[in-house]
Formats: C-alpha cells, sequence, structure tokens
C-alpha cells in the first residue's frame, strides 16, 4: 500500500443536540428527554465556543463546531488525502450519574454514528461509546456492536468513576479483547474527582493542561492493576494525550517498581517495556520542543518508531493549516505513524479493506 | 534499591577525599507531638492529650497506603532504640559525615503539624517545630537549615510565621506540601508567597500532605506504587497552577524549589504549557509571559527521585532543557528510596557541571 493516505487516527463527529440522537432512542427514553427539556449533553471539557474545541475555519457558519461527515470530508479527508478516519465521539453519556439513562444515550449514539457517518463516508471507521457507569452493560454494548467490523476500539474518558485499571472494569476490557477492539482512553472527566490530584482549577487552560497527568496516572493504574497481564491481546490506544510525558513517565514507574515490586507482583515485566508493547498514542497534541534538535532527542527518547499514530484531533484546534505533524518528524517514521502502526493497532481495519492491504 | 539490610559504610570512599555537596532534602523525624511540648502552650498539650491531631485522612495512625518499609525508611538507618531521622548523631555518622554534607536542608513531615485538619492547631504545631528544628538539629550542626513550616491553608497565619522567621540564619526556606485543599496558585495561598519573597527565603514544596482528594484525577488507586509514582503528577498540577494563576508574574522574587517529585517531567510540561497559552493565553492573563520563562527563572527542582533511563545520558538532554542551574541534589535520608550521591547521578560531567548540581545551585537558591 505504498501510495495509500494517512489513516486519521482521531476525528470527533460532533452531536449538534440531543434531538440528533431521537430517532434511534426508544420511545421511553425520547420521551424522557422530550419531557424533562434535556437538549444536550456537551461537556465542560470541550466547552462548544472555546477556540480549542473547534478550529475557526471548520466552524459552521453561526459558530457551531461542524457536525456533518460532509465538512469532515471537505475539512480534512479530502484535502490530505486521508484513506481511513475513526471518528471517537465524545458526548457526555459518561458523565451521567442514571446509568440507565448513560446506557440508554450510548446504544443511541453508536447507532447514531454507524447511520449518520459511517454509512455516509466508507473512509470512516467508528469507537464504541461506552458507559463505564455499568460495566456489564458497557460489555454487552461492545458485543452488540461489534458485529459491524466498522467498529474497531472502545472509548472511555481518562478520567471517570474510578482509576481506569480497576478491576470494576475488567468486562469493558475483557469485551474489547474478545472482539479484537482497541482500548482508546480519550482525553476528559466525567468530574466524578477534581482534574488535578490538588483539587479543582479555576481556568479551561489548566483543565486542559492537567489532561496529562490524569492520563499518567491512568496509565499507572492500567499498569498497577495488572489490565496488561490480564488481557494480553489488548493494545491501549491514549487519545489526545500529549505525548512527550511518557518517556519521565515510564522512567519513573519502572524505577518505583523496581523499587516496590511486591506491591504488584503480578506485574513481572518491566513497566516501560510493557509499555512500548501495550501503548500506542495520537499524536495530536505532540507537545513537543520548540526547535528540531529537541525534537529529534525526545523522539529519541520515546523508544519506539512503533507507538505513534497520527491523528489531526479534528475539529480540535491543534494545528493551522493542513500539515497536522509537527515539522521535522522524518519521513520513515511519517509513514509508520500513517499507515503502518494504525494498520497494527486497530487490527479489525484490515478487515474492511480487504485484499487493498497487503 | 529495596533490599533488607544495606551496609553502605564497608564501600565508601573516605569523607576527605569526596566533595562537600548540599544536601537538599533531609528529613529529620518528629517523632511525636510529645517532642514538642516545651513550645506549646497549655492548651494546645491539653488539646492533642485529649482529641490528637488528624488529617484528611482514612487512618489516625500511618499512611492512606501503607508504605512498603516500616516509616518508609532505609533499614539501615535506624538508630539504636530510636526512629530513623530521630538523632542527629547517627545521621552525622551515617550520611552528613561520610557523605560530606556541607549545607542540609531539613524538611521535617508528619506530624509537623502542616495540613493538620484543625487550622489553630495546624499553626501552633508548625510554631513549635520550627523552634524544635532550631533546639534539636540547626543549634547543634552548622552544617543543617531547618524549613519554616507553616499552617499553610491559612495564608495570613502562615505569613506570620514567616515573617517570625525573617532574618534567621537557623531556616533557608518556607516548607510547604503538594498535596492542598485547593492548587497552590490559587488565591488563599499568596500571603505566603509575598511574605516569603520579602523575607527572601525560597519557597520549599515537598511532595504529600493532606488535601483531602485523591491522587488521580479518576480517583482513588488501590496500590502505593501509584501513590508513590503520583507525587509527579501532583507536582506538575501544583506548578502549572503556580504558572497559569499568575504567582510568578505577582512576586517576580520569588523562588519556588520542588522538593521530591522528580524532575524529567518539567520540560514536557514546560511545552504543553506553552503551547496552550500561546492559544489560550486571553483566560489567563495573569501569566503574562510564556510559562516555560517562568520556570527557567524562578522554578527549582531537587532531583531525588532521579529518573533512570535507557540510555542514561538521556538524562543529559533533561538538564539540557531545564537549565544546568536548576537542579540540586537531594538523597531524601533516611528514606528507603535514598540517592547515593556516589552513584546516582552516574553520568560524564564537567567539574562545574558536577559542582553544579551537587552544591553550587543550592547556594545560589539559598543564599549560603
Amino acid at each position: 500500500m505504498p501510495d495509500a493516505g494517512p489513516i486519521d487516527c482521531d476525528v470527533h463527529p460532533f452531536v449538534p443536540s440531543l434531538k440528533a440522537l431521537h430517532p434511534y432512542l426508544d420511545r421511553f427514553w425520547r420521551d424522557t428527554f422530550i419531557r424533562r427539556g434535556l437538549e444536550e449533553l456537551n461537556s465542560t471539557s470541550y466547552p462548544t465556543v472555546n477556540p480549542l474545541t473547534a478550529r475557526a475555519d471548520w466552524r459552521e457558519a453561526g459558530g457551531k463546531p461542524p457536525s456533518t461527515p460532509a465538512r469532515l470530508a471537505a475539512n480534512v479527508l479530502d484535502p490530505m488525502g486521508t484513506r481511513l478516519a475513526i471518528c471517537n465521539c465524545l458526548y457526555g453519556v459518561q458523565l451521567l450519574y442514571n446509568e440507565d439513562m448513560a446506557i440508554a444515550l450510548t446504544r443511541a449514539l453508536n447507532d447514531w454514528i454507524a447511520r449518520e457517518w459511517l454509512d455516509a463516508d466508507p473512509r470512516l471507521r467508528a469507537s464504541i461509546v461506552v458507559a463505564p457507569q455499568n460495566p456489564h452493560a458497557a460489555a454487552e454494548e461492545i458485543d452488540r456492536c461489534a458485529a459491524d467490523p466498522r467498529f474497531v476500539q472502545v472509548l472511555m474518558l481518562v478520567s471517570g468513576e474510578a482509576p481506569l485499571g480497576k478491576r470494576q472494569h475488567w468486562p469493558i476490557f475483557e469485551a474489547a479483547q474478545r472482539n479484537n477492539l482497541a482500548l482508546g482512553i480519550h482525553a476528559g472527566s466525567a468530574y466524578r474527582h477534581p482534574v488535578t490530584a490538588v483539587g479543582w482549577p479555576t481556568t479551561f487552560t489548566e483543565d486542559y493542561v492537567n489532561q496529562a497527568q490524569a492520563f499518567q496516572s491512568g496509565l499507572t493504574s492500567l499498569l498497577a492493576e495488572g489490565v496488561f497481564t490480564k488481557f494480553p491481546d489488548l493494545t491501549v490506544v491514549l487519545i489526545e494525550s500529549g505525548v512527550t510525558w511518557l518517556p519521565a513517565h515510564a522512567q519513573r514507574l519502572t524505577k518505583t517498581w523496581k523499587g516496590v515490586r511486591p506491591d504488584i507482583p503480578w506485574v513481572v515485566q518491566a513497566p516501560d517495556e510493557i509499555m512500548r508493547a501495550r501503548v500506542r498514542l495520537t499524536v495530536q497534541p505532540f507537545d513537543g520542543p520548540p526547535d528540531a534538535r529537541g525534537l529529534e532527542r525526545i523522539l529519541d527518547h520515546l523508544g519506539s518508531d512503533e507507538i505513534l499514530l497520527f491523528a489531526t484531533d479534528y475539529p480540535h484546534w491543534q494545528f493551522d493549516g493542513l500539515e497536522a505533524l509537527p515539522p521535522g518528524i522524518p519521513d520513515g517514521l511519517r509513514r509508520k505513524m500513517m499507515v503502518d502502526n494504525p494498520l497494527r493497532t486497530y487490527v479489525r481495519l484490515k478487515q474492511t479493506l480487504g485484499e487493498t492491504v497487503a | 534499591m529495596n533490599v533488607d539490610v544495606l551496609n553502605r559504610s564497608g564501600v565508601r570512599p573516605a569523607a576527605s577525599v569526596r566533595a562537600a555537596i548540599a544536601d537538599c532534602d533531609i528529613h529529620p523525624r518528629i517523632t511525636g507531638t510529645k517532642v514538642l511540648e516545651p513550645w506549646l502552650s497549655r492548651q494546645w498539650r491539653e488539646h492533642l492529650e485529649t482529641f490528637g491531631m488528624t488529617h484528611r485522612q482514612p487512618f489516625e495512625k500511618g499512611a492512606a497506603y501503607p508504605k512498603s518499609q516500616p516509616l518508609a525508611s532505609r533499614r539501615d538507618a535506624w538508630p539504636p532504640g530510636g526512629a530513623p531521622g530521630s538523632d542527629l548523631g547517627f545521621m552525622a555518622h551515617q550520611h552528613l559525615d561520610p557523605n560530606n554534607v556541607a549545607l542540609g536542608i531539613l524538611n521535617p513531615l508528619t506530624p509537623s503539624g502542616q495540613g493538620a485538619m484543625n487550622p489553630d492547631l495546624s499553626a501552633a504545631v508548625t510554631h513549635a517545630v520550627n523552634e524544635w528544628q532550631v533546639a534539636h538539629w540547626t543549634s547543634r550542626d552548622a552544617r543543617l537549615k531547618a524549613s519554616v513550616v507553616v499552617p499553610y491553608e491559612d495564608g495570613e497565619a502562615s505569613a506570620r510565621e514567616i515573617e517570625l522567621r525573617a532574618g534567621d540564619p537557623n531556616f533557608a526556606q518556607v516548607l510547604l506540601l503538594t498535596r492542598t485543599a485547593e492548587p497552590l496558585g490559587q488565591r488563599r495561598y499568596w500571603p505566603i508567597y509575598e511574605a516569603a519573597a520579602a523575607a527572601g527565603l525560597p519557597v520549599g514544596i515537598h511532595a504529600f500532605g493532606f488535601g483531602g482528594w485523591a491522587i488521580s484525577a479518576a480517583g482513588w488507586p488501590s496500590h502505593y506504587i501509584e501513590e508513590a509514582v503520583g507525587h509527579a503528577q501532583c507536582c506538575q498540577s501544583v506548578l502549572t497552577s503556580l504558572v497559569l494563576e499568575g504567582v510568578f508574574e505577582r512576586f517576580p522574587t520569588l523562588k519556588i524549589v520542588l522538593v521530591e517529585a522528580g524532575f524529567a517531567w518539567a520540560p514536557p510540561l514546560a511545552w504543553r504549557l506553552d503551547r496552550n497559552w500561546a492559544r489560550l493565553k486571553q483566560e489567563v492573563p495573569r501569566a503574562a509571559r510564556k510559562p516555560s520563562e517562568y520556570i527557567r527563572s524562578q522554578v527549582w527542582f531537587t532531583s531525588q527521585p532521579m529518573e533512570e533511563p535507557e540510555p542514561r545520558t538521556n538524562l543529559l538532554d533533561t538538564i539540557e532543557w531545564m537549565g544546568w542551574d536548576r537542579l540540586l541534589f537531594a538523597t531524601d535520608y533516611p528514606h528507603w528510596d535514598f540517592d547515593d550521591p556516589a552513584t546516582a547521578l552516574p553520568l560524564k560531567l564537567t567539574e562545574d557541571q558536577r559542582a553544579a548540581i551537587f552544591r553550587e545551585n543550592a547556594r545560589a537558591v539559598y543564599g549560603l
């Protein structure tokens, strides 16, 4: 597949309003939302007006984030020659306290994604959004959606009710593994806890910067609880996590593990080795140093050319123009990030590409 | 590093052939609030006897996450009949003398009164701890300098304690802990920074504390290792708050020393801050300059627990990104994850670089 376009591992279909999901809800829930006046469930993690939530030139007339596959195609897929793009829908289903409501909305959301996005553009693939408030129902939803091979990943937020690796979440991981789905962890919080470990911040900027720390803790939790040991075929993808924090975190985790291994006896391989083998990161935002030499060095610190996945994070404002990657990425690595690494990470991609992928 | 018996004395070169070092994180142990009684009023002595001192954590005594060792200490750091860090003579014999520590910064931890639930008790106990540090440590060994422990959840009371110590050569810095009730950049803590800057004292912010919040943004993890590693994330959040709330802009002479949280995370955090500040600075006007500029000029980092990359020379990139004048050597004596000055920085350094990290940077920050 030498001339194939890039595989974009993070684009966001924006739900224009809860009304868009009405056709996919059963009558009870549709009536409930109408009766109770519920019109939208956008998260505080991405306020719709915030400049980061949607790049200015990608917003719809009137200022809303772009909400159709046609706009996605016109804004990035066509001009970038994108071969495939993975839709990660961010909608507040994980934030709800009523788990029945969350389950109903999750089903509607996944059906909406399949009908309104995947059916509309053959380049699109998607993540199965799950409500971890009820892990068993989440696992059922994974099994239900996985019948459609265009779903290639399970999507969770980095900060939910409990640390990611906790055993209560394991039915989700088990369902992901048995369906050959990657486990995607996306920035964002259900706000059960402050987004910092030292209390609530005062600005969006602070909230957003702290997502990187949330990912560090989330990765620690997945590792410490034994998720990588228990689910040997599960690949974890950190999405919109920032990238450059990874080496320092892996080093600290590895050093501490050497000191206190009996605390987590099921972890028998060094954490940095586990991460290189099992964790992938999308490259927007990259959070790199300002100079070419620095970029070269931090790429070297990452210790692998197989862990980075090309992504635009569309329509979030991470870059201007059409060059989504930080300048100075070597050609060989670019190709791996854009094609080889996504195909290895998302094993179901090949199923739908059939013979065209060697 | 985690072995039961560690007899280091046999392998140690004589102190006379080792260059003098500064150790920016030594923990003198307060063996109980009883030892503070000479400096507590009758009201607070009776209060402690009747009600004790509680923190925002589950257990009356001991840590929320049981440590990996008794008192999180080196097995060989227990003086006869006492607790690690409680005996100056033993500490001098085991650490200060053989490692040729010319300057040691004392950071007393629990029960220092910091983060105690009762704010008035916190003020009384921290005051007593400062007197105790002078009486038991700095007045008996000129190599040691105390930290002004303050009841940090009460900014005004903290400022009063700092003013009391201003100009006192026994004290080298003000001490806060990272895990507070709100992120440390927020305005309730500004009287601390104002008083510290006025007194010319750096503010050391040490990992740990009792803010009552989970140590991850997704809640309470299960294991000690998650808490131990999590302190690096806490410290990143603290630094983010200090920058974005405008503390450095408001107090341009303030020096912040981040203690026992590692440092390799600092350059990537600065890149992330710069990148988002460039896009969103309208929201954070109190951070008038690029975040990395504040960090490069007003923030220092103690070295322990030092990240250990493979290959180890990658650490040179990290120090280059931080600046060679930013890193302060620390051992964390007597804790189990002690970094030995003889082996902790296995890099080929120039004489100047080695001197900077092991001694001169500390002298410059602390003005000693």
